[in-house]
């Protein structure tokens, strides 16, 4: 049997012996392991001896009230996510911080169980952390054995691409119903939306192609010099119908060619990516202007534009995949949301770095630099 | 036979989902308000009280669902609400909605997978509005 220590953070000595009585002889089991799991309890009365304890000892999961006599369980578990992140926080709550959990639950805290709560509740709480926790485990484990397995990643993938097929099935239904009478130009909108539902369906295929190419690292590369203002200068044509469309003038400012060790296709992707977003995030007769620098062997990309901007909330989500910003401004712009995580996996796999600086109803600039050609970049994986 | 109709408002990040619901709940009678996201339909709130509110899970926030309900309870506490998503079941994934006490601050009335019939779904928007 595995065993699993629970940490119990709590100032009343009633909750502490409850937790560790209701835990004693509890064990879950899951279809994909082989072993029962139990539970080890380990109990300390102030956030002070939780941080000790868990500085001696690392426990998989912590509950953890948030009213403590000295520092408050936030702090605890502000702590726990700066040191030990692998570890699961369950905060203890009464009703009336209902709030207080929601927030902390935002703050990294897996999940929260309201006081007072039945054995039952209290077990089912634990049966769905340790599951999350042995998942999670198991995704570290395939993803440090080199397995592309993302479990996260997939989870989103089906809910994109289900998105589209139940948007399409819902128009097909409703004309197989006739649900908008008789007559076949009452259901022009509905075509128009299943042909533009397609279409972005496609461009997730896409985007989902390259992303993985870049992330198996099988497709090969081919690292040359090549000047990146020719690749600039492709992406900046390929884009000029939608800005002439939108009403947005695309400027490349290089004077001379400038050469670096990469592979052409990646750097079609990130200039494509790039240029691409700042024309659809824009508004009507704005710019986007792209820049390319070299200066002491480092080679700087930037593109900037008048666009929309990015709310600096939204700022930290901007590379994750499938994330689109949402916003009335952003509403009719379409995407699959793996643009810039696209863009992501190929700065990384050169060792490069992005910063993007943006300011709400002004425009942002996305600014990529290149480190020094050390000539061992990356073929192969990441 | 104006003044009886019901306003409905719709949330959803999904905006051919947004245009069918309204499609089809406009056909069953009701005025509908939407909105494509937790943000629009705090707004939305603050100047409307629907009689009913459907509203989906996942929008910019992984439950932005529960808030909106949370929310939308406090200020009205009698209008019916229904949560819609297609997550669950397709992913295997938990929103911890399985506890009692959670049910009692997300208030939900009803939590309906996306995708239910037309008229399933006016028959149980009819039992709320306890038409």
């Amino acid at each position: 049997m595995e065993v699993l220590d629970i940490l119990v953070v709590d100032d009343e000595p009633g909750i502490r012996s409850g937790v560790s009585r209701i835990l004693k002889n509890f064990t879950v089991s899951y279809p994909f392991l082989d072993d029962d799991i139990g539970f080890n309890i380990i109990e300390a009365a102030t956030g002070e001896e939780a941080i000790e304890s868990i500085s001696k000892s690392v426990p998989a999961v912590v509950l953890l009230d948030n009213k403590l006599p000295g520092i408050q369980g936030v702090d605890v578990l502000k702590y726990i996510n700066e040191n030990h992140p692998y570890i699961l926080v369950m905060m203890i709550t009464s009703y009336a911080s209902l709030e207080l959990a929601v927030k902390a639950t935002n703050a990294g805290a897996y999940d929260f169980v309201p006081k007072p709560f039945t054995p039952q509740e209290l077990k089912s709480s634990i049966e769905n952390i340790t599951k999350h926790y042995f998942l999670r485990h198991m995704t570290r484990k395939l993803h440090s054995e080199g397995k592309q397995v993302r479990f996260q990643f997939l989870t989103l993938l089906s809910h994109e691409l289900k998105s589209p097929l139940n948007a399409v099935e819902g128009y097909l239904k409703m004309m197989q119903e006739k649900q908008a009478g008789d007559s076949i130009d009452s259901y022009m909108e509905f075509i128009d939306r299943l042909l533009s539902r397609i279409n972005s369906m496609r461009n997730l295929i896409i985007d989902l192609l390259d992303l993985t190419h870049i992330e198996s690292g099988k497709r090969q590369r081919t690292l040359r010099e090549i000047d990146v203002t020719l690749v600039a200068r492709s992406a900046i044509e390929t884009m000029t119908p939608l800005a002439i469309q939108r009403d947005v003038s695309l400027s490349l400012d290089a004077l001379s060619p400038v050469f670096m060790l990469a592979d052409s296709n990646d750097m079609e992707i990130l200039f494509n990516n790039l240029i691409s977003n700042a024309v659809k995030y824009n508004v009507t007769g704005g710019w986007v202007r792209c820049s390319i620098n070299k200066e002491n062997e480092i080679v700087v990309v930037s593109v900037s534009d008048s666009g929309i901007g990015i709310d600096p909330d939204d700022l930290p989500k901007l590379f994750q995949e499938f994330t689109r910003i949402k916003n009335p401004l952003s509403k009719n712009v379409t995407g699959s949301g793996l643009g810039l995580s696209i863009v992501k996996r190929i700065i990384d796999l050169y060792g490069a770095t992005i910063d993007v600086e943006s300011q709400p109803g002004k425009g942002s600039t996305f600014r990529v630099t290149f480190p020094l050609p050390s000539g061992q970049v990356i073929n192969g994986g990441i | 036979m104006v003044n009886n109709r019901k306003t409905i408002l719709i949330a959803d990040d999904d905006a051919d989902y947004l245009f069918q619901l309204k499609f089809h709940l406009e056909k069953m009678g009701f005025d509908v308000v939407t909105a494509e996201s937790q943000r629009e339909a705090e707004n939305v709130l603050k100047n409307l009280k629907p009689d009913l509110a459907i509203l989906d899970l996942m929008m910019e926030n992984e439950d932005s669902g529960f808030i909106l309900s949370y929310k939308l309870k406090r200020m009205y506490p009698h209008v019916p609400v229904i949560i819609a998503t297609a997550v669950s079941a397709e992913t295997g994934m938990s929103f911890g909605i399985s506890s009692e006490q959670e049910r009692q601050w997300i208030k939900a009335d009803l939590y309906l997978e996306k995708g239910i019939r037309p008229d399933q779904l006016q028959r149980e928007i009819l039992k709320l509005l306890k038409v």
